[in-house]
C-alpha cells in the first residue's frame, strides 16, 4: 500500500519565482467563482426574486439574524456581518468543491506525478492567514472599545498591587491584598497565553478536520474501494459545512467578547 | 533504524488513541444533555441544535490536535 500524503501542498507550476501550489490554485478558483456569483446576483437584482436570488436572500437574512442575536446591536452587527459571512461562504465553498468527482486527476510535472486537486483548507498556510485576520480584527475591536490603556490594562493588571502599596503607605500591612495583586498579574499574563492559544486552536481545528477527512477518505479507499468510503464521505460532507459555520461563529464570538465590557470593570468604574 | 520507525507508528497510534478519549466522553455528554433538554422543551430544539454543533466542534478540537500530531509524526 503506497499512500501519497504530505502536509505541505504540492507545487503545480511556477510563475517567475512564485510557486503555485494546487491548494493555492483552488483558492483562487473559489475566490473568483464566489466573486462572479455575488456580482451577477448584485447586478441582476430584481424586485421579484428569481430562484438563485431568493436562495441568497434567505441565506443572508438568516446570517444577519444570527449575527444580531449574538451582537445585540444592529449597527455593529451590520459592520461585523460582512467579515463573518465572507469567511463562512468562502470556507464552505472551498470545502464543498472537493466533493466534485475527479479528484484523482494527476499532472505530470518535472519531479513526478502531482495531483491537481487538493482541499483548500488542508493547506495550513491559507488557514493560518484567515485565523490571523480573524484574531487581529478582534484585537483591533478590543482596542477601539476599551481604549489603548484599558486594552493594555487587561493584560498587565497592576490595580491590586497599587491598592496594596497605597494601604502600606498608610501603615497597614494587608497580605490578602498582596496575594490578590499577584493573582491579578498572573491572570493578566495568562490572558496573553489565552490570546495566543486562540490562534492555535482556531487554525488547527479547521486544518485538522479537513486534512483528516481527506486522509481518512484515502485510507478507506485503499481498504475497500467503492463502498467503504461512502459513509465517511457523508461524514466529511457534514464536517465541511459545520467547520465553516464554527470558524465563522468563533470569529463572531471573539469580536463580541472584545466589544463587551465586563461587569467587574463596570463596578470598578462605578466605585472609582 | 527500523526500531525508530516502529516507535514512530506506536507514538502516532498512542497520540490519537489517548487524545480521543476525553473528547469522546465530552461529546457524548453534550449530546446527552442536549437531547435531554430538547426532550423536556421541544420548542427550544431550533435554538439548541446550532449550539450543539458549535460546542461539539470545540470539544472535538483536542482530539483534532492529537490527530494533527500523529499525522505530523507519520507523514511530516
Amino acid at each position: 500500500m503506497e499512500l501519497n500524503i504530505s502536509l505541505a501542498p504540492e507545487i503545480l507550476f511556477k510563475i517567475g519565482s512564485f510557486p503555485v501550489s494546487n491548494s493555492f490554485f483552488w483558492m483562487v478558483v473559489v475566490s473568483i467563482s464566489l466573486m462572479i456569483l455575488i456580482l451577477t446576483i448584485r447586478y441582476k437584482f430584481k424586485q421579484v426574486p428569481g430562484r438563485t436570488q431568493a436562495a441568497f436572500e434567505i441565506l443572508i437574512e438568516g446570517g444577519l439574524d444570527f449575527v444580531q442575536s449574538i451582537i445585540e446591536d444592529k449597527d455593529i452587527a451590520k459592520k461585523v456581518f460582512p467579515l463573518v459571512f465572507t469567511l463562512f461562504l468562502f470556507i464552505m465553498l472551498a470545502n464543498l468543491i472537493t466533493f466534485i468527482p475527479g479528484s484523482a486527476v494527476v499532472l505530470e510535472s518535472g519531479e513526478g506525478k502531482v495531483s491537481l486537486f487538493r482541499a483548500v483548507m488542508s493547506d495550513y498556510g491559507i488557514v493560518i492567514v484567515m485565523t490571523l485576520v480573524a484574531v487581529i480584527t478582534a484585537q483591533i475591536v478590543a482596542i477601539i472599545s476599551f481604549g489603548p490603556f484599558g486594552y493594555l490594562g487587561k493584560y498587565f493588571n497592576f490595580s491590586g498591587m497599587k491598592e496594596f502599596f497605597s494601604e502600606l503607605f498608610r501603615g497597614k500591612l494587608k497580605f490578602g491584598l498582596l496575594a490578590q495583586g499577584f493573582l491579578d498579574i498572573f491572570l493578566g499574563l495568562m490572558d496573553i497565553v489565552g490570546e495566543i492559544a486562540k490562534i492555535v486552536s482556531l487554525s488547527f481545528r479547521l486544518f485538522g478536520n479537513i486534512f483528516a477527512g481527506e486522509v481518512l477518505g484515502m485510507v478507506m479507499l485503499f481498504l475497500m474501494p467503492w463502498f467503504l468510503p461512502l459513509p465517511f464521505q457523508f461524514l466529511s460532507l457534514l464536517t465541511a459545512v459545520v467547520q465553516a459555520f464554527v470558524f465563522a461563529v468563533l470569529t463572531l464570538m471573539f469580536i463580541s467578547l472584545a466589544l463587551k465590557i465586563d461587569d467587574e470593570d463596570l463596578n470598578e468604574k462605578a466605585t472609582v | 533504524m527500523e526500531e525508530v520507525e516502529g516507535l514512530k507508528y506506536i507514538a502516532a497510534a498512542l497520540s490519537i488513541g489517548l487524545g480521543a478519549i476525553g473528547s469522546g466522553i465530552g461529546e457524548g455528554m453534550i449530546a446527552a444533555k442536549a437531547l435531554e433538554a430538547i426532550g423536556r422543551n421541544p420548542e427550544a430544539g431550533g435554538k439548541i441544535t446550532p449550539l450543539i454543533f458549535v460546542t461539539m466542534a470545540i470539544t472535538e478540537s483536542t482530539a483534532i490536535y492529537s490527530l494533527v500530531v500523529s499525522l505530523i509524526i507519520l507523514f511530516g
